[in-house]
This record gives structure tokens, sequence and C-alpha cells, in this order.
């Protein structure tokens, strides 16, 4: 007998029954928001403005690999690498645009948000599809293995990079400029990465229930199955790795920005653990787990380490009981707002 | 010439200890169908262990059994208390518990020994040198670390192909379902495979002690560096380590050492120093996407 996943088949809604849900959630969420940083004025706590831009960028991070992570079935383990190329895509273009020279003597440098971050994102994406291409030739835990292990050959590769700091990193003195907005203001910055993020998370939702979503969720559930029906699986596996490796290459763009400053440190290979754990802490293969993920990884750290410095001696077990004794991360606790994919 | 021929040496050396590693890491995967990322914390484990001991006994006769005890023994309660649990989850799921691991081992011993590396000292009856090749003087201690190594590479081998215990290990990991079936008690070849993985991971790390700064984070180093040995030679494959670890070590041993001195043939020194270091630590990565593109599956693919 033909087994039919009945969850599956209800991912495919019907359009007469069209769920507002989504729309008033993102509405409210929205208005939070706005109103966010008058908040965290309010109640004295600038520093929150901080910790919500943070949160949002590693929100976009952690949902770039959720696609291949959790809907594809691909297990990255080399994510950060996108993350530090995007980050290191400004950081580059900003270094060349103060003293003037070209990148490679012929491209200009720039401190133009509108031409640095789709850079970022295009750069990114070329980088991951040379290593998608090579990974992709092996699955399982040898994939796990290899792009863990061309995520490290980037890091010694940004470490060797005398011109653009070496292990030191580069600085970036100012953000970069969009039209006349004042970037340096932390709570326009927030505004920006916040409306950022909430247009990739839309495009995402729609990504994820596109004939393509679909087509990448078949391909996690039995590979050989949609080959079977004609599906080039390879071809559809290494778009998602693309992708994915576009957004993570934006939200490190957006974190250069941020932090203004870049450093081989953002392509380690614990960064792409972090991003895994955020992943497994809000649910794998969920719209939203992974920026839940982000609020409890990204919370857990700051109350962690005002306490004690050594904060990743209690993340460990804590994450090694969560993997052990939670099965869908903490959006299964939410069903009602965020189904689960398996 | 004398200089190649020592690299050579000191390449084959480092590829014994990764030998190490890898031999353990592809036994566990192979049988147990289980990523151990805490594979380097074992390493780590028996290195500090060693250390230790020869700091306070100044004795290297009692650091080793120290290593090798230590390295063991943190196996068997991690299989235990973690890795016993993930046996029939997914890769993801094994992936990230023992990233846990590893985030708990490394900063516990941060914040035991604190982040200075501890250095040991050659033991005495090892530090001299033997000229194996006349006019070639070779430091003793890594012509030991050959021998030890190749010697536990030709115990793998008698053990898997000619013992019973080796013969579980073989069946086991083409068909496991059937192992157990046959009332085979697989949860004890599980920790005996993986204790013998520990201890194989306690040896290479005791061994790098007076090679190396024991330090927190060598542990992940060298893991990488194992995972690149194991997917060229194939995963679940002693052979394939043996010779992957060959491969990786000499090519990163030789890089090193001579790319650096090549590229000021036509550069600055100190950019030609730096850019050296960068490409040949990337150099391996190089090898590996060749063999990725010539047999995805590894050079020694198959089971043995």
């Amino acid at each position: 007998m033909l087994k039919v996943d009945e969850k599956y088949v209800g991912q495919v809604d019907m359009p007469s029954s069209r769920n507002w849900w989504p729309v008033i959630g993102t509405v409210v969420f929205v208005l939070c928001a706005a109103a966010f940083p008058a908040f965290a004025k309010a109640i004295g706590d600038p520093s929150l403005i901080g910790l919500a831009i943070r949160i949002s960028i590693y929100a976009i991070a952690a949902a770039s690999l959720n696609l291949i992570l959790g809907y594809g079935g691909m297990i990255s383990f080399g994510h950060a690498a996108y993350f530090g190329i995007g980050g290191y895509v400004v950081g580059i273009l900003y270094h060349h645009f103060v003293e003037g020279s070209p990148f490679l003597g012929f491209i200009p440098g720039t401190n133009q948000f509108l031409i640095t971050i789709p850079a970022a994102i295009i750069i990114s994406g070329l980088f991951a599809l040379v290593l998608g291409a090579l990974s992709l030739r092996t699955s399982g835990v040898p994939f796990i293995m290899i792009t863990l292990a061309f995520a490290q050959m980037l890091f010694f590769l940004f470490l060797s990079l005398k011109a653009y700091g070496g292990d030191d990193g580069l600085i970036v003195r100012r953000r970069n400029v969009l039209f006349d907005l004042n970037m340096a203001d932390d709570t326009t910055f927030f505004y920006l990465t916040i409306g950022l993020a909430i247009l990739y998370f839309i495009a995402f939702a729609r990504l994820v229930r596109s004939p393509f979503g679909l087509v990448l969720g078949g391909i996690r559930q039995n590979e050989r199955r949609m080959a079977a029906i004609g599906v080039s699986t390879y071809q559809y596996k290494l778009t998602a790795f693309v992708i994915a490796g576009m957004g993570a290459g934006l939200a490190g763009a957006l974190m250069a920005n941020y932090s203004k400053f870049v450093s081989p440190d953002m392509l380690h290979w614990t960064k792409s653990g972090d991003l895994m754990i955020m992943i497994i802490i809000g649910g794998t293969g969920t719209l939203l787990g992974p920026a839940l993920g982000a609020v409890v990884l990204i919370g857990l750290e700051t109350f962690l380490t005002s306490w004690t410095e050594h904060w990743k001696f209690i993340l460990g077990p804590i994450l090694i009981v969560i993997v052990l004794f939670s099965s869908g991360g903490l959006t299964s606790l939410f069903q009602g707002w965020s189904r689960k994919r398996e | 010439m004398t200089l190649a021929l020592e690299q050579v040496l000191n390449g084959f050396q480092f590829g014994i200890m990764l030998f190490l590693m890898a031999a353990g890491l592809t036994l566990i995967f192979g049988i147990m169908n289980v990523i151990n990322l805490a594979h380097g914390s074992l390493y780590m484990i028996g290195a500090y262990a060693a250390a230790l001991v020869a700091a306070r006994t100044g004795s290297f006769l009692l650091a080793v059994p120290a290593g090798l005890i230590a390295g063991a023994l943190a196996g068997l309660i991690i299989e235990f208390l973690v890795i016993r649990k993930l046996y029939d989850r997914d890769h993801l799921q094994q992936v990230l518990a023992t990233f846990g691991l590893i985030l708990f081992i490394n900063e516990g011993t941060t914040m035991l020994f604190g982040r200075t590396p501890l250095f040991v000292s050659m033991p005495p009856f090892l530090s001299g040198s033997v000229e194996i090749i006349p006019g070639i003087p070779y430091p003793t201690y890594r012509i030991a670390i050959m021998v030890v190594g190749l010697l536990v590479a030709l115990g793998l081998y008698l053990l898997v192909n000619k013992t019973r215990i080796g013969m579980l290990v073989r069946a086991g990991s083409t068909h496991r379902e059937m192992v157990r079936a046959l009332g085979v008690d697989i949860r004890m070849l599980y920790t005996i495979v993986f204790a013998l993985g520990a201890l194989l991971a306690g040896l290479a790390g005791l061994m790098a002690g007076p090679l190396l700064a024991v330090q927190v984070g060598m542990g992940e180093q060298i893991l990488i560096l194992t995972f690149v040995v194991v997917v060229i030679g194939g995963l679940g494959s002693i052979r394939g380590a043996f010779y992957g670890a060959l491969i990786v070590g000499v090519t990163d041993t030789l890089l090193r050492a001579f790319l650096p001195g090549f590229l000021k043939t036509f550069m600055n020194a100190s950019e030609a120093d730096a850019l050296g270091a960068g490409l040949s630590s990337m150099g391996i990565y190089m090898v590996m996407a060749l063999v990725l593109l010539i047999r995805p599956q590894g050079l020694f693919h198959a089971q043995g």
C-alpha cells in the first residue's frame, strides 16, 4: 500500500480556507517592534536595543541554515563560513573605500549600504555554489565533515590575509551609508535590521510553501523516491544550499555593520555550532523556530555571562538535555502558531 | 635534500598520530553509525592526564598509563551517559549532543587548569636522536611515535580480521540488525569499541604532549583534520584511515615546510610567510576537494 504522510499533505493549504493568523501575528509583531526602542529607553536599559539587533541578525542566519538543515535534511556544519564572507565583503569594500585603492586592481571600494549588502549576498552565494557543488557529492555524515572542513579552510584563508588584518580582523569605522539615515544611531539601525528580518522571514515562509519548498521537503523525507519520480535532486539541493548561503551572507553583512568589526572569528566552526544550537532549541524545520532559538541562545548568553565567564560549562549540559529529552524544540510547545514539519 | 627527507619523516609521524584518531572515529562510526565530535576531547583528556602525571611524578612511564586510562575512562563515562542514548537518533542530534559535550569538557578544563598551555618535557631516554639514514640525525621520540603507531595499526588489523570481536565488529558494520538478531550482546560490543576508540585517542593525546602545547582547543584542531582524513580515506574503513592519514600528514607538513620559501622567490618575506602559512593550511582541504571530485565515497570505501 502506498503510505501517504497525512501531516505532509496537510501542509498544502486550500485557497478557500485561508488562514489569517500569520497576517495578524505579523502585524502585531511589527507594532511591538516599532514600540520596542521607546520601551527599552523607558525602562532605562537602551542596551536592550543592541541585544535585539544581534538577535534579529542571528535569527536571519539561523533561519537560512534551517532551510537546508531543517527543510532539506542537509546537515551543514560550516554555515558560519557564509556569515563570515558576508561580513568580510562589507569590511573589505569599506577598507578599500577608505584607502581609495581598488580591490584586485579594478573593483572600487564603497560604503553604500545598497551596494555592499547585495554584494555580500551575491559573493556568499557564489562561495556556497562552489563549496556546495563539491560537498553535495556526498550525503550523511561525510557531508557534515566536509562542510565543516571547507568552512575551516576559509577560516584559515582569512586568518592569513594580512592585508585585511589577519587574525586581528578589520575595523569598519563607520556603518555603511543609506540615504540620509543616521546609521550610527542604534535605534535607526534596529529599525533597519528588524525590517529586513521581517521581510526575510516573509520571503522564507513563501519559499518553503512554494513548489520548490515542497520538493525540498520531499527530498528530506525520501530522496530516492523523489529521484524516481523524475526530480533532479542534486540541483534542488544545490539551489537550496546557495539560497541558504546568501541568507547567511546578508546576516553577516548586517553584523559587520552593527559591530563595526569583522574578524576570522565570524567564520569559526563554533559559530556554525551556535547556529545549529539555535535551530534545535527552537525546533528544526519550523518557520519561527530559529528566531525563537536566537532569542533563547543570545538571551541565555547575556544572562549567564553576567553571572560567570564559564557560561558554556552550563550551556553544554543544557544542550545535551534538550537533545536527549525533547524532540521538537520549543516551538513544539506552541503548535498553534507554528506547525512542525515532521 | 636531507631537509626534504626529514620533513617527509615528520609528515609520516604526523600522519601516524592522525591515524590513531581517525581509526577510532571511523571504527565508532562504522559499527554504531554515530558521529562523535567529542573524540577530540578524549584526545585532550589523554594529553592533560599524561602532562599532569608527568609534571607531578617526573616519570614518563607513569604518564603513559595515566593518559591511556584517562582517555578510556572518559570514553566509557561519555558512552554510558550520552552516546548510548544517541545510537538510534539522527545525525543532527548526535552532532549537537556531542557538541554540547565539547563545550562542557573544554570549559571544565579551562576552569580546572586555566588557559595557559602545559608543556611536557621529553622523556630522557627518548630525547636523543638516531641516524636511521646515514647523515640525518632524527629525533628518537618521533621514531618511537611511528613505531607505536605502526604497531597499533598492525594490532588493529589483527584484531579486526583475526579475532572473534573483530568478526563481530565487521558483521556489525555491515548488518547491525542481523548481528543483534543472532543474539550477540550488541550493547557490550558497542561499549568495547567505543572504549577502544577512546583509548586510541588518549594514546594520540599523550604522545602529542611533548611535541605540542597541551591546551584547551587542541582536540578540535586535530578533530577537523581527522574528519579530512576520514573523508579522504572513506568513512568506515580502517585501511582508508591509515592511507588518508599518511596523505594528509605528509601533504600538510611538506606544504608548511616549503611553501613559504617557494613564495619568497617572488614576494617579499613577511607577506610570503603569512600567505604561505594560510595557503599551506588550506592545502589538505584542496586534496579533499580533489578526492571528492574523483571519488566522492573516499579512496577506500570498501568495508574493512
